[in-house]
Formats: C-alpha cells, sequence, structure tokens
C-alpha cells in the first residue's frame, strides 16, 4: 500500500477507513478510568499554536511543567518513603531501622486511628483499635521510643496527621530538641490537611474554622522555627482513594491548597515566607497517561496562581512539589500477587510526572498492613525503576508528545472549570459544608462501581481471568496483646509525670485557646510536660466544639 | 404490597473511609431496598439502637480500620440483647481472611471481601431476609 496521507483528515477517509472496514475497533469508545474519552490518534493538529516556553518552560523554570528542579533525577533521585507504623512504638521503629537498612531514605509515620481521632488508647472509644493500622501514639513518651537511634537532624520524616497534626509536630520537636539536635536543620512534613479530610478521609475532630486557625498557626510558627520543615501537604491522595476522578483530585487539592493561601494572607501572613514550605501529595492510579499530565498540570496550574492569582514574588512559591502513593484502592484481594505489577507501573508514572518521593504499596495491602516481605518488594520495585530502567535519566521524558500535551492541556482547563465553580461558591470551607466536592467523589464512586459491574472496565481477577483458588499470602498480624502493653505504659506516664506542670500547660492552653494568638508555644509546653493526645485535644475541644458532617447516601 | 427489606449500614470504628459503605448503599436502595445510612463512627451501642428504632431486617458493617474482631461480635451481642434475633448482620472491609471464620461464629453472617459486586450483597440479603 503505496499511499501516504497529506494530513488527518485524508488519511481517515483513506488508509483508516479501510482498515476498519475490514477490522472495526474492539469498542465505539475509549476512556479513561476517570471516564475521559481518548481518541484514535494525537497528532500536531491537538496542540497547534503550542507555546513552548509559555506552556512547558525549562525544568527548574516558571511555570516549571517540566520539573521543579532544573536537573531532576539527575541531581539526586525521589525519595523513597514507605509509609510504615504499627503496634507500638518499639516495633514500628524496629520496621523503620530495617526499612533503612534497605536503602530506604525516608520515614513516614503511620499512626494508629485514636491518635489520628485525637483519642488515647484507654478511651472506649479506641477498643479494638490500638495499634492495628498505625502505630499508637498517646505521649511524648512514645514518640521518644518511635525514634530511638534515629538522628533526627539526619532524616526527613513524613508524618500522616491531620486534625491534631500541631500535637504530633511539638512531639517531634521535643524529641529532636532531646537527642540535642538543632531544630533548625531538622526536615519533614506534616500532612496537617484539614480540608480533604471533611472532603474524603473524614477523620475531623474540630469544625472548619478553629481547625483552619491551626493549621495557620503551624505556618507561621514553621516559618519562623523550622525553616526546613513542609508546615503542610494538601493531599489529593485520599480524595482519588474516596472515589473522585483524575480531574476532581487535582481541582480539589489545588483549590485546598488556595484555600489555605487565603486564610494565611488573611491572618497577615506574607505568602512569600510561608508558601515555599507548602506541598503536595497525589494519587498515581492505574491509567498511565492520565496520571502523568495530571501531575504535569498540577505544577503549571499551581505557578500561574501562585504568581498570578496570589502575587507571590519567590519563585519557591510558585514551585508545585510533591510526593505521590500508588493507589490503594486499585489493588486487588484477587490474585495479589498481580499487584506487584500494578505497584510498578503506577509508580513509574509518578516518575515520568516528576515527583519529588515515592511511597510504592505493597502487594498484600487490600488484605493488611503489609508484611516485611510485601514492603521489600515494594522498595525494591523503586530501585528497579530508579537504577535499573533508565527513566531517570533525563528530564520529563515524554514531554513534547502529541497525546501528552494534549492531555495535560485539558486537564489543566477541567480542573480549572471546577476550580472557577468553587470561588463562585465562596471558597472550599463553603463548598465543603454545602457538600458539593463529597458528592461530586461520591457519584463518581458509584459511577466507576457500575461500569466495573457491567464489565466496561475491566479489573483483572476480579471481573475477568477470574480463578477459583488464590495463592494465599502471609499477611501481617497485629494481636490484642499490644493494646494491654500500650495502656499500661500510658498508666505509667500519668503516674510518673510532674502533675503541677502537667496541670498549668493544659490550663495555659485553654486559656490560649480562647484568646486569638498562635497556639503552637502552648501545645508545645503540654506535650513536654507528657499531656496525652487525648488530654490536649479535649482541651481544645471545650472552646472549639467538635464537627458534624452533613449525611447523605 | 410486599414490604421492602429494610437495611441499615452502619460505620463503626474510628475510621473514615466511607467509600464502601456508601456504594453499597446505593447499590441497595437502586435494588429496591430502604437503606439508612448511620454516619461514621457510631458505637456499637448506637448502631444497635437505630436498628431498633428503625426495625430493619438487617445489618451491614464497614470497618477498615482492623478493629472488626472487638467491633462485629459487640454488634451481634446488643443486638441479641435487645431482641433482634432475627436480624441479619453482615460485614465488609479490609478483614483478614483468618478472622472470617471466627466472626462467623460470633453470629456475622457473611463477610464481603475487596473486589466483591454489590450484586453478591442484594443476593445475599434477597435470599437471607425471612418476610417477617
Amino acid at each position: 500500500m503505496a499511499h501516504k496521507s497529506k494530513n488527518l483528515k485524508e488519511w481517515e477517509e483513506t488508509t483508516l477507513n479501510e482498515f476498519i472496514k475490514k477490522r472495526p475497533e474492539r469498542k465505539e469508545k475509549f476512556t479513561t478510568i476517570s471516564g475521559t474519552e481518548i481518541k484514535r490518534l494525537y497528532t500536531e493538529d491537538d496542540i497547534e499554536d503550542f507555546d513552548y516556553h509559555g506552556k512547558l518552560g525549562y525544568p527548574g523554570e516558571y511555570p516549571f511543567t517540566r520539573g521543579v528542579y532544573a536537573t531532576m533525577y539527575r541531581g539526586r533521585l525521589w525519595t523513597m518513603r514507605q509509609f510504615s507504623g504499627f503496634g507500638t512504638a518499639e516495633e514500628t521503629n524496629k520496621r523503620y531501622k530495617f526499612l533503612l537498612e534497605n536503602g530506604q531514605t525516608g520515614l513516614s509515620v503511620a499512626f494508629h486511628l485514636p491518635t489520628i481521632m485525637g483519642v488515647d488508647s484507654d478511651s472506649q472509644l479506641a477498643k479494638g483499635e490500638v495499634g492495628k493500622c498505625g502505630v499508637a501514639i498517646d505521649a511524648l513518651k512514645d514518640m521518644e521510643i518511635l525514634f530511638d537511634g534515629i538522628d533526627l537532624e539526619k532524616i526527613t520524616t513524613s508524618m500522616t496527621i491531620n486534625a491534631p497534626a500541631a500535637i504530633l509536630l511539638a512531639m517531634y520537636v521535643a524529641v529532636a530538641e532531646k537527642q540535642g539536635a538543632d531544630i533548625k536543620k531538622i526536615s519533614g512534613t506534616i500532612q496537617n490537611d484539614i480540608l480533604k479530610e471533611y472532603i474524603a478521609q473524614k477523620t475531623w475532630i474540630f469544625p472548619p474554622k478553629p481547625s483552619m486557625k491551626l493549621i495557620v498557626d503551624t505556618f507561621e510558627w514553621c516559618s519562623e522555627n523550622l525553616p526546613k520543615w513542609n508546615s503542610i501537604s494538601i493531599s489529593g491522595y485520599h480524595i482519588r482513594e474516596a472515589g473522585s476522578t483524575a480531574v476532581q483530585e487535582l481541582a480539589f487539592t489545588l483549590r485546598d491548597g488556595m484555600e489555605y493561601v487565603e486564610w494565611a494572607v488573611e491572618r497577615g501572613l506574607d505568602v512569600d515566607k510561608f508558601a515555599p514550605r507548602l506541598s503536595f501529595f497525589f494519587n498515581s492510579h492505574n491509567d498511565f497517561f492520565e496520571e502523568i499530565a495530571k501531575f504535569r498540570a498540577a505544577r503549571r496550574i499551581w505557578a500561574r496562581v501562585m504568581k498570578e492569582r496570589y502575587n507571590a514574588k519567590n519563585p519557591n512559591s510558585w514551585k508545585l512539589r510533591f510526593h505521590t502513593q500508588t493507589s490503594g484502592f486499585s489493588l486487588t484481594a484477587q490474585q495479589p500477587y498481580n499487584n506487584i505489577v500494578r505497584v510498578a507501573i503506577q509508580a513509574l508514572a509518578a516518575v515520568l510526572g516528576g515527583t519529588q518521593s515515592l511511597h510504592t504499596n505493597s502487594m498484600d495491602e487490600t488484605l493488611a498492613l503489609p508484611s516485611e516481605f510485601a514492603v521489600q518488594i515494594a522498595l525494591r520495585t523503586q530501585q528497579i525503576l530508579a537504577y535499573e530502567t533508565g527513566v531517570a535519566n533525563t528530564i520529563d521524558p515524554l514531554a513534547g508528545s502529541y497525546f501528552i500535551e494534549a492531555l495535560t492541556d485539558k486537564m489543566e482547563k477541567d480542573a480549572m472549570e471546577y476550580i472557577e465553580k468553587i470561588d463562585k461558591m465562596g471558597g472550599m470551607v463553603a463548598a465543603i459544608e454545602a457538600g458539593f466536592p463529597q458528592r461530586e467523589i461520591q457519584d463518581a464512586a458509584y459511577e466507576y462501581q457500575k461500569a466495573v459491574e457491567s464489565k466496561e472496565k475491566v479489573i483483572v481477577g476480579v471481573n475477568e481471568f477470574v480463578v477459583e483458588e488464590d495463592q494465599p499470602v502471609d499477611i501481617l498480624y497485629i494481636d490484642s496483646g499490644v493494646e494491654e502493653k500500650q495502656i499500661e505504659r500510658l498508666n505509667k506516664i500519668r503516674k510518673e509525670r510532674d502533675k503541677a506542670r502537667w496541670q498549668k500547660s493544659l490550663q495555659e492552653l485553654k486559656n490560649a485557646a480562647e484568646k486569638d494568638v498562635n497556639l503552637m508555644p502552648f501545645i508545645l509546653d503540654a506535650v513536654k510536660a507528657y499531656a496525652t493526645i487525648g488530654e490536649i485535644v479535649n482541651t481544645l475541644k471545650e472552646v472549639y466544639g467538635e464537627y458534624e458532617e452533613p449525611i447523605f447516601i | 404490597m410486599e414490604r421492602k427489606i429494610r437495611v441499615l449500614i452502619g460505620k463503626p470504628g474510628l475510621d473514615g473511609h466511607d467509600r464502601g459503605a456508601k456504594v453499597v448503599a446505593r447499590a441497595l436502595r437502586d435494588a429496591g431496598m430502604e437503606v439508612i445510612y448511620t454516619g461514621l463512627r457510631q458505637t456499637p451501642e448506637q448502631i444497635v439502637n437505630t436498628a431498633l428504632q428503625e426495625d430493619v431486617d438487617a445489618i451491614g458493617l464497614s470497618i477498615l480500620s482492623g478493629a472488626h474482631m472487638h467491633l462485629f461480635p459487640e454488634v451481634v451481642k446488643l443486638a441479641r440483647e435487645k431482641g433482634l434475633d432475627d436480624v441479619i448482620i453482615f460485614g465488609g472491609g479490609i478483614i483478614p481472611e483468618k478472622d472470617i471464620p471466627k466472626l462467623k461464629e460470633a453470629g456475622v453472617m457473611e463477610v464481603f471481601l475487596p473486589g466483591t459486586p454489590t450484586d453478591a450483597v442484594v443476593k445475599f440479603l434477597r435470599e437471607k431476609v425471612k418476610r417477617r
């Protein structure tokens, strides 16, 4: 066949048309996992008038589409950071040392739900939960054990903690001081993102206004005391896991980020003082190109918004730095070894999208917390990507692809539509109170479930290629002895601490909460007096009250 | 007129992962059942009291925090104590396989793991709920 088309239209009418007549395509419509329609072929027509300098620029330069650093992975690989925590502080400390010995380069703390909810291990509400899905931390003593033998000046630590983030940050700082570290040198991240809690993960404590106040307190305090600390990790991960599409994840996360900026500026903080310490956290799901486009669009939108809407002058305020975790929801309980492959591909998307750090899920995480064996494979997956595949040799290797650039543009356009809609609603807090993002996500989750059940979306091993007998995997099992041990230690802490100092610190915290002052110094005092997380949170609840969710299905 | 199957979907425990609970609730409603959703972080007492007030045929519990071994049997125990003898209690979430026989022994009729089609839950309820 010697025909050579001069343009797309001619190709469609000749070569393609003839071929399709003989061999029709597999289905009428091809869509991403988020339901976005993907065309058969992308050509230069899709990126007409492509302005390289306006849309992409060079790495380390505005608008950072190609990456936030000038050398990217040639200079330094992404941080390999496995989220980890279970049982007591002793057990998790052991796992951290195992991971560090295996070449992990940063720590990431998973707390058990009582800590996340500001409840002590001996509370009625904590029954059955102690040490189950994270490490049990009630007071400073637990935190001292958790980081025993780990030099906090040298390691970077990320803590997945939101409603009580200020308290856990205070504990971390107190441990660092006890180790003799210069706190100006300690680095890491607190998640500290309450908006996505109301939207998706739903582990909140206080209502939106006092929660936002506490977050701005940490921005202010960190910008003065912890210059290397990321005071927030604005998270799309949980939004996606709750069922959102890729565009919703992108739009809601960035609009959350904008909300924090607005509240901090409203307090009178200089945007260029805190914005360089804002960081982000995204999901990497199954749809390879859609994810890469999402990461690239995120950097471009954030740079534009920070520069143009918030008039930030410091280029570091324009840079969207992000952590990525592969999608927990995408893993299957059926044929769990297949998850290793899913994770590898999702991790590749994150790397091609320019992530600064990465958690790769373990294959057994739809069954339980990961076993040591499973987490080692997950870490090795990152090491194989970094050292064997060559993908870290050059920066943003997919730039200029007709498809990737067209998809990045579309992501940006669709996300901006959502952002404008939320602006019109009066901002993210108002949108949350109206239930808007929650409903959008819930609808998307249900649509996805229907698409899986109708086999419009195939999930290998779940709705196709099913086997009768699964190969069993050995999982990590947390026994209930943890609860007893933890409560024992908690009782000891309560008995041994300086009562007068403890009482005074909580009283002063309460007084401060009733006034409009930064609470960080008071929380730090209470933590050092070995007040427990439950005691501190209850003190604040007396002033702030609790959030109640609008319920709908 | 035949009475519609009434189901309470409850979320005991401290975790906030309600995607599964809400997808199941909606699927049961779309299948013609009456569904009451409790909202998050309900104690076993609260769940059983709601079940009593709403006169439900079944209670579905969703939990992803790992506290199922304590909370599921607790709901069954309280339900039976309050005389909810025929109410079917089932659950789902991140639950290790080896816990399932123990949960069944404690009176949880069925445990649905990730990847279960919602259809399976609908069929299960239609089969098991006795007309009262």
